[in-house]
């Protein structure tokens, strides 16, 4: 269950741009996060999403456009007068002071009293399950501590809005999808806005309420993961949230009658006998197994279909074993899939 | 860190071994006979091999008033000296290291000039503005020629280290509130902190040791250097002389040492 | 959890500075260079530029004092007299022959640092290097006037070994010989080799670190002898280093005044006629037009050495 984002707007940022020279690292950006949303940033390398982020920090200044924080204009407001924190994707620990120090670092600044500032240092701790670390070194602790301390750190004062830059790159699947789920729980409860950035679309997916997908300084589409992966609006999208298939030209003529692009996703598809009865609403194409790849959990297709398009396909392993499967390279095969599940594109 | 060098190192051969033993040699020996003449009981010459030891020079020595004087100079204009140079130095470090702007090579080197040109250049060039503006030449003007040296010292080590802290850390700090000013209070100064000592030690053996820009600075005052070189044309002190030769060169090996210690602890 | 609410009071004056300077970089550089920047421009170049002008003035051979006025006559008259080149060419050849023994004696011990030493042998090398480069300048030549002295260690030894006749022969020879070893041009060079030595190691043993192991590794593959490989391979990388050392050594040997006229005879190098024409003389024109001298060589020097690729090996 997802927390609902409330209708007051924690960050607007309305037709951003910001120029380095003549590379525009983002372009009229137009966004709208809301209070307590989960929104994460999507996209590739190089694609605006990171400037996006540094922006809202107030690292960059942007070169045009506006950017609001709960009503505010940020124009020229420097990162230690917003009530913005960031963990970094290097996590940026201080080498010098200890744990405690490090996260008690943003209190001590506002001039809390120390008894107070060891309260909420123990309490943040615990709620990122680093129990009595309090003393230790950065230097000393694993990766996966140092990001909690990170996130501590940035949680321990009370900000309106989190700003996450890639915190998990560095630490391995298995820790990665404990702290994915650890990080949504932390969300939820301390009800405040995270901003995630990544470029891990599987990632996005599990967390997000909602996320951005960023393409060369542009937003491509908005909306929740659902909306996303299920309605990518242009080629690109469609192409780096999940693997896709892009049909176009004289196949896409064949099957939907309109030479219009679409894309069809991969578990979408049906591989059946030649002889299989299509109905109307079915789009139907025959093809020969170029290459099978077993992955355990299903199987990868990679069919070649008459026009000399290659189309993938991801089934399921129910039923057989890798025996069956990777014997099926080369076999001539009928896909077929529901043709409500085309999605015309734009642009592509 | 283990050596990277497999078990399969050549073994140098004699003759270079030979070589480098003895180019050691050459450095060191001086200094160890200096140190070995300072208890000789010999007055007047330096003959070989010295008669007899006794170790009464070192209390001879306090009683010279020169020397005291010459000493505490000494010491003041190298306190002072690296006060400056610390404080221009990371000023200097500061705005380099990140920066990249017109002029930053000619900055680099400017800083450097004042070592890379032979001292009596420097001094005499000091010396003859001095007199143009009619100042008189005493402390001040002796504080001026060291400070202008010693700056390099304590930027090249500050740079270095400036270039090896991670920058994310002055984001975080300003992310978390703290302003330009508490920043560099919290955590660019706690970091550069083994490179300002080192850079001070390296800044203070130098001002201590140097001689030749000191002799056209100086007015009538003398530093511990000015006093030897001045001993040298003086038989009859000679073994107090070795006595304070052998004590600057225990108040340079220390600061250096030290200076050595600091940059590698903070290497590991 | 409940949000606390922010409502920071207006920022200090410091806070207000600290985002003024934020926001504008170009002002914040500004704020860090003035003070270095006035102090070095003003102070050192300053004097510099003076010491400059002072050469194209000259001095009134009459009154003695120092006529303000633009000329080539001190460079004329008084720079360019046969005395005069003959202090500068001693000089120079000095600093030449002081270059090359230095590079001998220091590239056996830079190589073995480089190549032979273990990580913590080399560091305790570095500091044996650097020890006698940071420990008193003044002191360092006040030993050697001990040890070269009439009745010290090296005369002492010669005899021992029964070269005490070669000893007198060499110090007869003129233009390098003298009264004893510790008043001659011999011993000034024995000393500048010493003062100067860690400076040329350094240098070149920082340029061997860079040779690659592989690199030699694959030319005796290739077939080269250790010989062949040193001449051809080591030799040609380690030069920069040893073109660098070079700038240190010329560059100090040209200005010294000092130990030329601790441990020296009556001729004159460059330092010395500086000191002393500035100084008794009065003749501040001239001495900065000799100080002129080594400025000149060494930025010819420097610009040679950059295409030499030694800047890169500092």
């Amino acid at each position: 269950m997802s927390a609902q984002p409330s209708a007051s707007l924690a960050i607007r940022m309305m037709d951003v741009s910001r120029h380095f020279g003549d590379v525009k690292a983002v372009d009229h950006l137009n966004l709208d996060i809301y209070d307590g949303e989960f929104f994460s940033l999507l996209g590739p390398s190089g694609s605006g999403k990171t400037t996006c982020l540094r922006l809202i920090a107030g690292f960059e200044q942007p070169s045009s456009g506006s950017i609001l924080l709960h009503g505010q204009e940020m124009a020229g407001v420097p990162p230690f007068e917003r009530d913005v924190n960031t963990v970094f994707q290097d996590y940026a620990l201080f080498p010098h002071m200890t744990v405690g120090q490090n996260v008690g670092y943003g209190l001590m600044i506002k001039k809390v009293p120390k008894v107070e500032i060891n309260r909420r240092v123990t309490e943040m701790l615990e709620m990122v399950r680093l129990p009595g670390l309090d003393n230790r070194k950065p230097s000393q602790l694993s990766g996966g501590q140092r990001q909690r301390v990170a996130l501590a750190r940035a949680l321990v004062n009370h900000p309106r809005v989190l700003l996450l830059d890639e915190p998990l790159g560095a630490l391995d699947l298995k820790l990665r999808q404990q702290m994915q789920i650890e990080l949504k729980a932390i969300q939820q409860q301390v009800g405040i806005t995270f901003i995630f950035v990544t470029h891990d679309q599987e990632e996005a997916l599990t967390m997000s309420d909602r996320l951005a997908v960023f393409n060369l300084g542009k937003i491509e589409q908005i909306g929740t993961p659902a909306e996303v992966y299920e309605r990518p609006t242009t080629g690109f999208v469609a192409g780096f949230v999940g693997t896709s298939n892009l049909v176009k030209g004289d196949l896409a003529q064949k099957l939907t009658g309109s030479n219009q692009t679409f894309s069809i996703r991969p578990e979408k598809i049906f591989i059946t006998s030649l002889d299989k009865y299509v109905t109307e609403d079915m789009c139907s194409v025959t093809g020969t197994i170029r290459d099978v790849i077993y992955l355990g959990v299903y199987t990868r297709y990679l069919i070649e279909v008459e026009g000399g398009t290659d189309l993938t396909v991801v089934q399921q392993n129910l039923e057989v074993t890798s025996m069956d499967v990777l014997s099926a390279r080369g076999n001539r095969v009928l896909l077929v899939w529901s043709k409500s599940n085309n999605r015309p594109l734009v642009g592509a | 860190m283990r050596s990277k060098i497999k078990d399969g190192t050549p073994r140098a051969s004699i003759g270079l071994k030979m070589a480098t033993f003895g180019a050691l040699l050459f450095l060191h020996l001086p200094l160890m006979i200096v140190i070995l003449y300072a208890f000789t009981t010999d007055e007047a010459s330096f003959s070989f091999p010295p008669p007899g030891l006794t170790t009464r020079w070192f209390s001879e020595i306090l009683t010279r008033n020169d020397f005291i004087q010459a000493l505490g100079l000494s010491i003041t204009v190298a306190l002072v000296a690296t006060f400056m140079a610390l404080v221009m130095g990371t000023l200097l470090s500061l705005a380099i290291y990140r920066s990249k702007f017109f002029g930053r090579e000619a900055i680099s080197l400017l800083v450097i000039l004042p070592i890379a040109l032979p001292g009596i250049v420097t001094g005499i060039a000091l010396r003859s503005a001095i007199s143009l503006t009619g100042i008189n030449f005493s402390f001040w003007t002796i504080v001026i020629g060291h400070a202008t040296f010693c700056i390099v010292t304590v930027y090249n080590n500050v740079v270095a280290r400036l270039r090896r802290t991670n920058y994310s850390q002055i984001e975080a700090s300003m992310d978390l509130g703290a302003s330009t000013f508490q920043t560099f209070r919290y955590v660019i100064l706690p970091n550069i902190a083994t490179a300002l000592l080192a850079g001070g030690m390296l800044a203070f053996a130098l001002s201590f040791d140097e001689v030749i820009v000191t002799t056209f600075t100086a007015g009538q005052q003398q530093t511990l250097p000015i006093w030897i070189y001045g001993q040298l044309f003086r038989p009859r002190d000679r073994p107090v002389t070795n006595v304070a030769a052998l004590f600057v060169i225990a108040a340079t090996f220390i600061p250096i040492l030290l200076a050595y210690r600091f940059t590698n602890e903070a290497r590991e | 959890m409940a949000t606390v609410p922010t409502n920071p009071p207006q920022p200090s004056l410091m806070r207000r500075l600290g985002a003024f300077f934020f926001r504008h970089p170009n002002w914040s550089l500004v704020a860090l260079l003035i003070l270095p920047l006035f102090w070095l421009g003003v102070f050192y170049l300053g004097s510099l530029a003076a010491l400059l002008t002072q050469s194209f003035f000259r001095l009134d051979g009459f009154t003695g004092r120092v006529i303000r006025q633009f000329g080539l006559e001190t460079y004329q008259k008084h720079l360019f007299t046969p005395s005069n080149m003959d202090v500068i060419g001693r000089t120079f050849l000095m600093a030449l022959a002081v270059t090359i023994m230095s590079a001998i004696i220091a590239f056996p011990l830079a190589y073995y640092m480089a190549r032979y030493a273990t990580y913590r042998t080399r560091g305790i090398l570095y500091l044996l290097v650097l020890l006698p480069l940071w420990s008193s300048y003044i002191v360092r030549v006040y030993t050697w006037k001990i040890i070269l002295s009439q009745e010290g260690v090296l005369t002492w030894l010669l005899n021992l070994c029964g070269l005490g006749g070669v000893l007198q022969a060499v110090l007869s020879i003129p233009g390098i010989g003298g009264s004893s070893l510790s008043f001659s041009i011999l011993g000034t060079f024995i000393v500048f080799v010493y003062i100067w030595l860690p400076y040329m190691i350094l240098p070149i043993n920082t340029a061997l670190e860079r040779v690659p192991k592989s690199v030699i590794e694959a030319s005796s593959d290739l077939g080269a002898s250790p010989g062949y490989t040193f001449r051809h391979v080591i030799l040609p990388l380690a030069w920069p280093g040893v073109v660098a050392g070079s700038i240190f050594t010329f560059s100090l040997t040209l200005g010294d005044y000092i130990i030329p006229g601790v441990i020296g005879n009556s001729s004159f190098f460059i330092g010395q006629v500086v000191f002393v024409q500035q100084g008794t003389a009065g003749n501040i024109p001239l001495a900065a037009a000799f100080t002129v001298i080594p400025i000149v060589i060494m930025a010819i020097y420097l610009l040679i050495a950059r295409q030499q690729g030694a800047f890169d090996a500092l």
